[in-house]
């Protein structure tokens, strides 16, 4: 076989993963328009808000230290524990509920029936009152995540690929755990959806609010119901990147990266979610790789841009979403 | 007027039972415009109850006002014996009272099955987490709701397009899937909002047939607003009329057929 047969095999398994991490954050997307018809554009600063308190809650940091310090004077920044993942994570859950309580409430509640660009508008004003709010409330330093999940090359995968081809695939064991955690996150979501009770009200919910209610369904506890998933998603997005490149404030620009897999996959569609992510992250690998030298490299940072824009001339709805049919 | 102790039988053997819910002077205004004004009336346990009247007489705003879909300025609603607070639509749902819409407001994403099951949300009482591990009580109820719907689903005759997308059916049968829904909440009170509006004959013989099926079968108490004098007084065992927001008549199909003010708000009248 070619090498550069072989090495392509490596690159295109390595996009399948980096395609599982953009997915992650796309299903977030997904979870809130297809409940609400809000196009969530802070989907990406709550995966970095989540991971910051994550880390905020292990370390044991004391939350607004800096704001407290500035303002009395005083010196304190960790309260000397340290919490184990798990119960980090609970807490950071409990923490991301409370945030959808408090959006829905004070914010997405006083705006049902509006435009959807004002919508869209309310949650770019989210986003940045997110980002500053974490801000103050972590400080805005790079911080190391590690809840425990294995990193590094996984030496299984190592060694049969150096048997089969002579050459080892490097993989990251951390990728794969991603993979694997998105795999149960997406069944249990779709399980969610279609047989639970409270997934069929957020089903009805999305498809018309009046039905909803007279079936006996509470839009408010939908709504919050619907960011709580959003937050939760939110976290584990928030985990795979800040494990991978550090909680930094650039991890809200991956919301960026989600929108050519949303035109991909289709804003309505769980499946599309991860389908779109999945050939974004193989596509934009496999360009690199092909013709990355040619043009001089530095591909991946548009590819996925204009592969979103071909789908937009020619397939708007994106592979899965719902076909736009005007009846006359 | 509130003890349920009297009750009647109809000429065909059904069984009338007490007062389950009574409107007292409900006046309903939306800005200067009076929708309903001060209008009073009672449902009785397991009969027809229609609402007819011309067009903009205010039944739909009677019917919102019933499920909750409105809150009136003035007036008080009593259900089951207690006067019954403002409330959210949600919760009047959960409290018994289904209804239909005018011009259908189902969820058309989903399928017909789906859609009836969401009839059944009020049954449901399974925590979140519970459902989110999917077992033991979640499990339970829902098979217990499936047969409930399987019954309502073959009771309609709608057994074929269990499957199919809403989106996808026909007037008609939209119009039929969305009393499932309602019927599937095994509701005290069913409120039916034009059952029959835009339907041809044929249709309009299968609804009737459906209606009187129902509260044959169940015993469902059934209120319900249309257009078709014919249908309704077919239908019904008590019937209200309305006109201009205000009560006209109020009787029995017969009585009010003969009823002066009734002919003169349908007919016209000639004004000197």
């Amino acid at each position: 076989m070619p090498e550069q047969f072989i090495w392509g095999m490596e690159v295109f398994a390595n996009g399948l993963m980096a395609g599982v991490l953009y997915a992650l954050v796309a299903l977030g997307f997904v979870l809130i328009y297809k409940a609400s018809g809000i196009f969530n554009f802070s989907q990406g600063v709550m995966a970095l808000f989540a991971a910051l308190t994550l880390v905020g809650i292990m370390e044991g940091q004391v939350p607004f230290s800096h704001l407290i310090n500035a303002t009395f004077g005083t010196e304190i920044h960790h309260f000397g524990w340290h919490v184990p993942a798990l119960a980090a994570i609970l807490l950071t859950m409990a923490v991301m509920v409370l945030l959808a309580w408090l959006v829905n409430h004070f914010i997405f509640r006083h705006l049902v029936n509006q435009e959807p660009i004002i919508l869209f508008m309310a949650t770019i004003g989210l986003a940045y009152f997110l980002e500053g709010f974490g801000d103050i409330m972590w400080g805005s330093d790079i911080k190391k995540l590690d809840v425990g999940l294995p990193q590094g090359i996984n030496s299984t995968i190592d060694e049969v690929t150096y048997n089969l081809f002579g050459y080892g695939f490097f993989i990251d064991n951390l990728d794969l755990w991603a993979t694997f955690i998105a795999i149960l996150l997406v069944i249990g979501l779709v399980v969610f959806a279609q047989y639970s009770k409270h997934g069929r009200a957020m089903r009805a919910v999305a498809d018309d609010h009046q039905a909803a209610l007279s079936v006996g369904v509470s839009l408010n506890f939908i709504w919050v119901m619907v960011w709580s998933l959003a937050g939760f998603v939110a976290i584990v997005a928030g985990i795979m990147w800040g494990t991978k490149s550090g909680v930094q404030f650039s991890l809200s620009l991956i919301a960026l990266k989600a929108l050519p897999v949303l035109m991909l996959g289709g804003f309505t569609s769980i499946p599309g979610a991860i389908v779109g992510g999945l050939i974004i992250g193989v596509g934009e690998k496999l360009f690199e790789f092909t013709f990355g030298g040619m043009m001089g490299g530095a591909t991946e940072n548009w590819f996925a841009y204009v592969l979103a824009l071909i789908f937009l001339v020619f397939r708007p709805q994106g592979l899965f979403g719902e076909k736009i049919i005007e009846r006359v | 007027m509130l003890d349920a102790s009297e009750g009647f039988t109809t000429e065909d053997g059904r069984k009338i039972g007490g007062v389950v819910m009574e409107m007292k002077h409900i006046t309903l205004r939306f800005g200067g415009v009076v929708a309903i004004q001060d209008i009073s009336f009672d449902i009785r346990q397991g009969e027809v109850r229609a609402i007819i009247g011309p067009n903009g007489a205010g039944k739909s705003s009677m019917l919102n006002v019933i499920s909750g879909f409105y809150n009136p300025q003035q007036g008080e609603v009593w259900y089951k014996g207690a006067l019954r607070p403002p409330m959210k639509p949600y919760q009047v749902a959960r409290q018994g009272i289904a209804r239909t819409f005018q011009n259908i407001a189902l969820f058309e994403g989903m399928s017909v099955l789906d859609n009836v099951m969401t009839g059944r949300i009020r049954q449901m009482n399974a925590g979140l987490l519970a459902q989110a591990i999917w077992k033991g009580k979640a499990e339970r109820e829902e098979v217990e709701n499936r047969e409930v719907v399987e019954k309502v689903i073959d009771f309609l005759e709608i057994q074929h397009i269990r499957k199919t997308p809403v989106g996808r059916l026909p007037y008609g049968l939209k119009k039929r899937v969305e009393l499932a829904r309602a019927l599937a909440a095994e509701p005290s009170i069913l409120l039916l909002d034009e059952p029959m509006a835009g339907m041809n004959v044929e249709e309009k013989e299968d609804m009737s047939r459906f209606i009187l099926d129902v509260n044959d079968e169940f015993g469902t108490t059934i209120a319900l607003i249309e257009h078709d004098m014919g249908v309704v007084m077919d239908l019904s065992d008590r019937v209200v009329v309305m006109d201009y927001g205000k009560k006209i008549g109020d009787g029995t199909p017969d009585e009010v057929r003969n009823n002066q003010a009734v002919i003169d708000a349908y007919l016209g009248v000639a004004h000197d």
